[in-house]
């Protein structure tokens, strides 16, 4: 138990220590792109545990992230004023809408982003349900592929939807208000707070999924993964296990579209792009397919190199030759857990044994 | 008292009647084996039996219930579980949790109670454990527990899959060549366990081609050859049978 939690413990005293860094130099702007990071990583670990503990691959969940941010987007920016009716009264009547001025000091009745935030992640937990349940009977390249369409359809759709901004995507979304009066938002007097905020969640969501690798169910997906029909002969209810996971982490990444949305001020169709999700399996193969810990550093350190502009015009190809690089040199990740077993077992092999074998 | 009852099953792949017409009862607490020469359709009978694949008519009623068209978790669920003919361990997993899936269908931790630790799981993972060492311990295994199952030999591989099977509690183990890949010291090992694992109230059925070990451990014997069941009698009296002798050896002999 104290082993499960202790790199937690470790991992949050890193982020403290970034922040006073960030703090002692001077140099707190970095913290933008961090909490942006932080969001990324949201979705990296909710793919690792699809990919490297179910066993199951997604090239679509850019879509996800996407279906969350457009939906809490368009919520929180449509002027219902506009749109008057039973319906608008109704929903005026039971709190779910707020009056706001916008830039030009026009008065606008919006969604609330909580309510907005319970339909955008409802949504990605229904389109997961239906896409999961029949594309994850399929294995292995077939499912890549089809996962993959997935990602296409949405992005082509926010692509050509107009009151979805078509190309422009959505602008002017409002900063998500907490209990405690505290406003997801990017102004950067709200910066230190928001980096906490946004990797208080990451911790959060990485305790869930380590308790859950560490469950009964963290040991039926292991054996769903590693030899599908003897789980299936011990009782293990084996496509049930692949949608849950499946739609876990869809939610994982509809939470983190939504927040970033409302952090950023706003979304556009590249989030919902097919590099997106080529950059989030690139991350989850580097870190080592099945370590959570190890997907997570590596979104740390590669969304944030990315996100600071390191990687220049070059920013999707190098991911693409990341995932390359990593399939064909390292296919367990850089992060090898048995890394050190390794070690000890080159170090303590002996001419005896070896022969005896 | 029937535990399972086959009725009249069949199965077509293609051109090739896999099995036809088969029927044949397991009494419940008794050893049956089911033997025939290679390619007479034995492991094909096993995973109509356990839901792997659906009869293309005929009855399977187990424990008083239909089960013919049930999905394999749903069977092993209702208390029937089986093993493979080719050893299917979980890679990457020790042989504590290779043992610990098998309590699966015993405990009911699911997603959000796992996720969220609840206090319940605590005490469930501690039975599980228990239960789960109790078992390695009555098959000589316990030693191992920490180590990685499939870097076992062979020969101890077959028993942690057995005892994987046994961490169900089935009611009926159905177990594919157990004594395949063994050497005779292991296989004699393999018939004790069986033995013992019907002792403790597990009904057995087994398909197997050692015949020493067939004839020394079972109550009766069903021979099939081409989808066919030729005979099904005590194993004295199959050792007898014409008919299995002229399949198994040819019409010369």
């Amino acid at each position: 138990m104290a082993r499960r939690y202790l790199p937690v413990a470790a991992f949050a005293g890193l982020i403290v220590a970034i922040q006073l860094a960030t703090f002692f130099t001077g140099t707190a702007y970095h913290l933008t792109q961090l909490t942006m990071t932080a969001y990324y990583s949201l979705v990296t670990v909710g793919l690792c545990m699809l990919i490297g503990y179910a066993g199951q691959i997604s090239l679509g969940h850019a879509g996800f992230f996407a279906i969350g941010g457009y939906v809490t987007a368009f919520l929180t920016t449509c002027n219902l004023k506009l749109h008057p009716g039973v319906l608008v009264s109704v929903l005026e009547k039971s709190g779910l809408l707020v009056a706001r001025s916008d830039a030009y000091g026009g008065s606008l009745l919006t969604v609330h982003p909580w309510p907005a935030c319970g339909v955008a992640i409802l949504l990605a937990v229904v389109i997961a349900y239906l896409v999961g349940g029949p594309v994850l009977k399929l294995k292995g390249h077939y499912l890549a592929m089809a996962t993959l369409g997935f990602g296409i359809i949405v992005y082509r759709m926010v692509l050509g939807t107009e009151f979805l901004g078509s190309a422009d995507g959505i602008s002017d979304v409002p900063g998500f208000p907490l209990l405690s009066g505290m406003l997801i938002t990017g102004n950067s007097s709200a910066r230190v707070s928001n980096y906490y905020l946004a990797w208080g969640l990451v911790i959060l969501g990485m305790v869930l999924l380590l308790n859950l690798i560490h469950s009964r169910v963290g040991r039926a997906l292991a054996a769903v993964h590693g030899a599908e029909d003897a789980a299936g002969a011990m009782g293990i209810p084996t496509a049930r296990y692949k949608l849950n996971t499946f739609v876990l982490s869809a939610v994982f990444a509809a939470l983190a579209g939504v927040l970033l949305t409302h952090y950023n001020g706003g979304i556009g169709p590249s989030e919902a792009g097919v590099m997106k999700s080529v950059r989030y399996v690139a991350i989850v193969a580097i870190g080592g397919m099945a370590n959570l810990w190890g997907a997570l550093s590596m979104s740390l350190v590669l969304n944030y190199l990315s996100l600071r502009g390191y990687f220049g015009t070059y920013d999707d190809a190098v991911f693409g030759v990341i995932l390359i690089l990593i399939m064909l040199f390292a296919p367990d990740g850089l992060l090898r857990r048995h890394i050190l077993s390794d070690l000890k077992r080159a170090v303590s092999r002996n001419p005896a044994e070896e022969e005896a074998s | 008292m029937t535990l399972l009852s086959v009725r009249g099953i069949s199965k077509r792949f293609g051109g090739l009647q896999a099995v036809s017409d088969l029927s044949f009862d397991v009494a419940a607490g008794s050893i049956k084996a089911l033997i025939g020469p290679n390619g007479a359709g034995k492991t094909t009978i096993f995973n109509l039996i356990s839901g792997f694949l659906p009869p293309d008519c005929g009855e399977i009623v187990f424990g008083g219930a239909e089960i013919h068209g049930m999905s394999s978790c749903e069977v092993a669920a209702r208390g029937m579980v089986r093993t493979f003919q080719h050893i299917r361990l979980f890679p990457k997993m020790t042989v504590l949790e290779n043992i610990m899936v098998g309590r699966h269908i015993h405990s009911r931790a699911g997603f959000l109670a796992g996720m969220l630790n609840l206090p319940f799981t605590w005490g469930e993972e501690r039975r599980i454990r228990e239960k789960s060492f109790e078992i390695m311990e009555l098959l000589g295994i316990g030693a191992h527990a920490g180590t990685e199952a499939i870097s076992l030999a062979y020969g101890q591989q077959r028993v942690v899959e057995v005892g994987r099977a046994l961490a169900c509690e089935p009611k009926l183990l159905l177990l594919d060549e157990p004594a395949a890949g063994l050497n005779m010291r292991e296989t004699n090992e393999m018939g004790r366990l069986i033995s013992r694992i019907r002792e403790m109230g597990v009904t057995v059925l087994l398909v197997e081609h050692d015949m020493s070990l067939v004839m020394k451990i079972s109550d009766e014997v069903v021979v099939v050859s081409y989808g066919e069941k030729i005979a099904e009698d005590r194993p004295l009296a199959i050792q007898k049978n014409r008919e299995v002798i002229r399949v198994y050896l040819g019409d010369d002999a």
